[in-house]
C-alpha cells in the first residue's frame, strides 16, 4: 500500500494515498465563528468551499508560523457514512512511500503524544518511524462536532 | 440492475398518475357529468394498469383493471358518477399506492381490504348494462376536441314567442348539441304571479358554449327567430385573454356582456374593502346575481380551456433526472464565480478589449443562470391538488363543511422549495380546518354560510413568492393567546405587547391555544415547526386575524435557493453577505450618534427607533473601528433590525455553498460564497442572529432583576 507522508512538529506522519486528493499551497482562510481553534475556517478550492483544519492544533501541538513549506493536504474523509472533503494544514509534505503489512506494527499504547485512537499503526522505514493515521477517526463526528454550543452573550446595553 | 431502474421510473410515473387520478376524481365530485374529468380518470387508470402489467407488477395491474372496468362503463354512459363511486375510487387510488409501496419495501397490504373495494365497485355496476346513448355522444364530442372556441350567447326571445308556435327549449337543445354547453335561465324579468301572463315568455337565457363550430353555425340555430329576438354572441378568444394578462377578470367579462359599465366598476372597486369583487358588485346593485353567475361561469370555462391548453404544452416535454439539473446548477454557480473574477480583473486592467469580453461573458452568464434556474421551476399547483384531497377528507372527519379555493396554481417556484413546502402548508391547512373554521351550525348562527372557505393563493412579488392561507372562520382568540403566553412566561404580566406581536406569539415553540388535543392538528406539532420549516427555506411567515372574519397566514419565500441577490458588507477584515431580499436600507452611524444613544444599540430611522446588532461583537472581530459605521436595516422575525458593519460594499450575486457537515452546528450562518477575488465570504442567516440577541438580552434583564431582588431582600 502507498502512503503520503508529511511532517508535524518534527514527527513524520502518513495517510493512505488513496484518501488524499491533492496538495495545495496555504491560502487565505475565512474563519467561521463559533468553532474550535483547530478548525481554521473555509477556503475556496476551485469554486468549492472546503473546510480546513490545523493538524498541529488538532493533535495538541504548539502553533507554528507558516513557512514556504506549509501546505494543505486535501483529503476525502468519511464522517457518519458521508464522504466530505477536508483540508489539513501540515508543516511540510514529504513523499509517497510503499509499505507492506510486515513493515507496519500495531500502535504503542503510550509514547506517541497522540490519542492512540487516531493511529492505525507504526510504519518502519529504515531507522525512521512513521505514524500512520486513521484519518476517518481523526475527523470522526464526535471529534469534529465539538462546535461550541454556547451562545456568546451579546451586550445589548 | 436494469430492472431496478425501470421499477424506479415506473414508481415515479405511477405516483404522478395517481395524483392526476386524484385531481380528476375531485373534479368529478364537483361536476359529475364532466366528460373531460371522466376521460382523465379513465386515462390515468388505464396507463397505471398498462405500465404495471408491462413491468410485471401483477397485483397492481390486476387491481387497477377492476377499477378501470367500472370507469369504462362510466365513460360509455352506462353508469352515472355518484358520490359513492368517487369515494370508492379514491379509496382504490390509495390502495394502488399502498400495493405499490409494498412492492418497494413498504408495509404489506391486507388483500381483503383490496377485495372489499373491488367488491363494492362491482356492486355499482347495473345488472343489465344498457348504455345511455346521449352521454356517450357527449363524451365523444368532447374527446374530438379540435380547435374549440368558447362563446357567450345571450338569447332573449320576444315575449310572444309561444304564440308564434316556437318552442325555446328546442332551440336551446339544438345549441347544446353543438358542443359542451352550460345554460343559465335568467328570471329577473318574471313578474309577480298575479301579473303573470302564462302565454308570454319572460325568461331569457345565458349560454356558455364551447364548440368547434363557428359563430355562423350558432346563428343558424336561431334562424327563424333572429329577426325579432335579442341575440348576442361573443367569442371569448385569446385576444381578450392576452389583453387581460392571461387571466380573465370578472369585471372585464361583465363589461363585455354589457351588464356593467366601466364607471360602475371603477366606483365599486374603489369602495371595495373585501377581495370579492362579485359580491361587492351585487351589493352595490349594479349587477344582478344571475349576471354574476354567468360571468363566473365564463371565467371558470376559460380557466378550464387554459388548463387544457397547458396540458397540451406539458405533453411536449422530456423527463430529466433531477440530479442532472442539480449538477448543472452547481456548474453555473462556478461559472458565475469565475465570471465575477473575470469582471474584477478586467476592471483593474484598463484594456477595452478585455472589458468588452468580460461584459459579454457577464451577460451570457446571467442569461444562462436565469434559464437554468428556470428549468428547476415548477408550478406550485402540483402541491395544491394534494390539498384538495386533504381538505375533503379532513372536513368529513371533523364534521365541517369546507371548500378549498386555490388561485395562482401556475406560480412557479424552485423544485426544492416546493418539495419542502408541502408539510408546512399541510399543517397550516389542517390548522385552518381544525381551529380556524367553525362548525356549520355555529357559522349559520353567526350569519355566515354553513360552508367555510379556505383560500390558498400564490403570487409573484419581485424575487419572492407570496403564499396566502386564508380562512373565513372565527379568527384567533387573542385573550387565549395572552393567557397562554402568560402561563408559559412568554409575556410578563405588566408588559402590553402590540397586536401583531401578540399574534406572532403563536409561532413560539410549544405554543398552542387549544386546550384539548385533537387528532388532527394537536399532535405535538405546533406553529413553531411551520415557522422553522419556512425559515429554513429563507422565507418568513406572518399572521393576521380579525375576530369573526377569519385568519390569514402569509408566507414569503425566495424564488430559488441556489443563487440569491446579496448585499456584501465588510467588518474588520472579513466580508459577509446579507440576503438582499431582507434588506430595507442602509443608514450611517457616526460616533456622535453612538454617544447620543448613551451606549444603547438603538438608531433612529426616520422617526422610528430601530435596535441594531454589532456584527463585530457577534463574530468576535478585532480591528480599528471606522469613523462612520453603516447600519444595514433589515427585516427579520417580523421586525426591523439593524446590523452594524464597517462598510457596505454593494450588491453581489451570491452563489450559495453549504458550509457542510463540519460546521453544521454553527448558527447565524446559512452558507458561504466565493467572491470575485477568490476569497470566501460567509452568508448571514438573520432570524437566528436576532433570536439569539433577544434571548441574550432577556437573560441579561432577568439577571439584573433577580440581582435587584437579592439586594432589596437584604436591606
Amino acid at each position: 500500500m502507498e502512503y503520503l507522508t508529511f511532517k508535524l512538529d518534527g514527527d513524520e506522519f502518513a495517510v493512505d494515498v488513496l484518501k488524499s486528493r491533492e496538495i495545495v499551497d496555504l491560502r487565505s482562510v475565512t474563519k467561521v465563528p463559533q468553532s474550535p481553534e483547530f478548525m481554521l475556517g473555509v477556503i475556496n478550492l476551485r469554486g468549492s468551499v472546503v473546510p480546513v483544519v490545523d493538524l498541529r492544533l488538532k493533535f495538541g501541538m504548539a502553533k507554528a508560523e507558516s513557512t514556504q513549506a506549509t501546505s494543505i493536504v486535501v483529503m476525502d474523509v468519511l464522517v457518519d457514512g458521508e464522504t466530505i472533503i477536508v483540508g489539513a494544514v501540515v508543516d511540510s509534505v514529504e513523499e509517497v512511500v510503499e509499505l507492506d503489512d510486515s513493515q507496519i506494527e500495531p500502535p504503542p499504547r503510550i509514547g506517541t503524544r497522540l490519542n492512540t485512537e487516531f493511529i492505525k499503526g507504526m510504519g518502519k522505514q529504515g531507522e525512521q518511524f512513521l505514524i500512520i493515521l486513521d484519518i476517518d477517526r481523526v475527523f470522526s463526528s464526535d471529534e469534529l462536532l465539538m462546535v461550541q454550543d454556547a451562545v456568546e452573550p451579546l451586550s445589548a446595553v | 440492475m436494469m430492472m431496478d431502474q425501470y421499477a424506479e421510473t415506473f414508481r415515479e410515473e405511477t405516483l404522478e398518475l395517481l395524483s392526476e387520478l386524484e385531481v380528476g376524481l375531485l373534479e368529478l365530485e364537483q361536476r359529475p357529468d364532466d366528460a373531460d374529468a371522466i376521460d382523465r380518470v379513465f386515462r390515468a387508470l388505464h396507463t397505471v394498469k398498462g405500465s404495471a402489467g408491462m413491468i410485471g407488477f401483477e397485483a397492481i395491474s390486476g387491481f387497477t383493471h377492476e377499477v378501470e372496468t367500472v370507469f369504462e362503463l362510466v365513460r360509455s354512459g352506462g353508469l352515472a358518477v355518484s358520490g359513492e363511486l368517487v369515494n370508492l375510487t379514491l379509496a382504490a387510488r390509495d390502495m394502488i399506492k399502498s400495493i405499490m409501496e409494498a412492492d418497494f419495501g413498504g408495509a404489506a397490504v391486507d388483500p381483503q381490504a383490496a377485495e372489499r373495494i373491488t367488491d363494492a365497485l362491482r356492486a355499482l355496476i347495473p345488472v343489465a348494462d344498457t348504455a345511455c346513448p346521449a352521454a356517450g355522444e357527449q363524451a365523444t364530442a368532447a374527446a374530438a376536441a379540435g380547435d374549440e372556441v368558447t362563446y357567450h350567447i345571450r338569447f332573449r326571445p320576444p315575449a310572444n314567442i309561444f304564440q308564434r308556435g316556437i318552442q325555446p327549449l328546442g332551440l336551446l337543445q339544438e345549441l347544446a348539441r353543438l358542443g359542451r354547453c352550460r345554460i343559465i335561465a335568467e328570471t329577473d324579468a318574471v313578474p309577480e304571479l298575479d301579473e303573470l301572463d302564462p302565454e308570454l315568455c319572460y325568461l331569457y337565457w345565458d349560454v356558455i358554449l364551447t364548440t368547434e363550430h363557428d359563430e355562423d353555425r350558432i346563428r343558424d340555430v336561431f334562424i327563424f327567430v333572429e329577426d325579432d329576438c335579442e341575440l348576442k354572441i361573443v367569442a371569448i378568444n385569446d385576444d381578450l385573454l392576452d389583453a387581460a394578462g392571461g387571466e380573465l377578470r370578472l369585471g372585464d367579462i361583465l363589461i363585455q356582456h354589457g351588464d356593467l359599465t366601466a364607471e360602475d366598476l371603477e366606483r365599486v372597486m374603489r369602495a371595495q374593502t373585501r377581495p370579492m369583487l362579485g359580491e361587492s358588485l351585487v351589493r352595490a346593485g349594479v349587477v344582478s346575481g344571475s349576471q354574476l353567475d354567468v360571468a363566473l361561469e365564463v371565467q371558470a370555462e376559460v380557466k378550464r380551456q387554459q388548463q387544457k391548453r397547458q396540458a397540451l404544452d406539458e405533453a411536449s416535454s422530456i423527463r430529466v433526472r433531477s440530479e442532472k439539473l442539480d449538477s448543472l446548477v452547481d456548474l453555473v454557480g462556478e461559472l458565475v464565480t469565475v465570471q465575477a473574477r473575470l469582471s474584477q480583473t478586467a476592471a483593474g486592467q484598463d484594456d477595452p478589449v478585455l472589458s468588452e469580453i468580460a461584459e459579454e461573458v457577464e451577460r451570457l452568464t446571467w442569461d444562462m443562470r436565469d434559464h437554468i434556474l428556470n428549468i428547476r421551476m415548477l408550478p406550485i399547483g402540483t402541491t395544491f391538488s394534494r390539498f384538495q384531497r386533504l381538505v375533503r377528507d379532513l372536513s368529513r372527519e371533523l364534521g365541517k363543511e369546507v371548500q378549498l379555493v386555490t388561485a395562482g396554481a401556475e406560480t412557479e417556484l424552485d423544485k426544492t422549495v416546493i418539495e419542502r413546502l408541502g408539510d408546512p402548508l399541510v399543517h397550516l391547512i389542517r390548522n385552518a380546518i381544525d381551529h380556524g373554521l367553525e362548525a356549520p351550525a355555529v357559522r349559520a348562527q353567526a350569519g355566515k354560510t354553513r360552508q367555510g372557505t379556505i383560500f390558498l393563493s400564490a403570487t409573484h412579488s419581485g424575487a419572492n413568492v407570496i403564499l396566502e392561507v386564508r380562512d373565513d372562520g372565527g379568527g384567533i382568540d387573542r385573550e387565549a393567546i395572552r393567557e397562554r403566553a402568560r402561563s408559559q412566561g412568554l409575556l410578563s404580566g405588566d408588559l402590553e405587547s402590540n397586536d401583531s406581536e401578540l399574534l406572532n406569539l403563536i409561532f413560539s415553540p410549544g405554543f398552542s391555544t387549544v386546550g384539548e388535543v385533537s387528532s388532527v392538528s394537536g399532535r405535538g406539532v405546533g406553529m413553531d415547526v411551520v415557522k422553522r420549516a419556512i425559515d429554513s427555506l429563507r422565507g418568513s411567515i406572518s399572521v393576521d386575524s380579525r375576530a369573526g372574519e377569519g385568519t390569514t397566514f402569509t408566507v414569503k419565500l425566495p424564488l430559488t435557493l441556489a443563487i440569491i441577490d446579496g448585499l456584501l458588507v465588510q467588518v474588520a477584515d472579513e466580508k459577509f453577505v446579507l440576503p438582499l431580499s431582507a434588506v430595507e436600507e442602509c443608514i450611517e452611524l457616526s460616533r456622535a450618534d453612538v454617544a447620543r444613544a448613551n451606549r444603547k444599540n438603538l438608531i433612529r430611522v426616520r422617526g422610528e427607533i430601530v435596535p441594531y446588532l454589532r456584527l463585530r461583537e457577534r463574530f468576535g472581530l478585532d480591528g480599528a473601528l471606522p469613523e462612520i459605521e453603516q447600519v444595514v436595516v433589515a427585516e427579520a422575525l417580523g421586525q426591523r433590525v439593524g446590523f452594524a458593519v464597517d462598510h457596505v460594499i454593494g450588491e453581489h450575486q451570491t452563489v450559495i455553498k453549504a458550509l457542510g457537515l463540519m460546521y453544521k452546528d454553527v448558527t447565524g450562518l446559512s452558507g458561504a460564497t466565493i467572491l470575485g477575488d477568490g476569497s470566501v465570504a460567509l452568508i448571514l442567516d438573520l432570524p437566528p442572529l436576532v433570536r439569539e440577541a433577544e434571548l441574550a438580552e432577556r437573560l441579561l434583564t432577568d439577571a439584573t432583576r433577580s440581582q435587584r431582588h437579592v439586594v432589596s431582600s437584604h436591606s
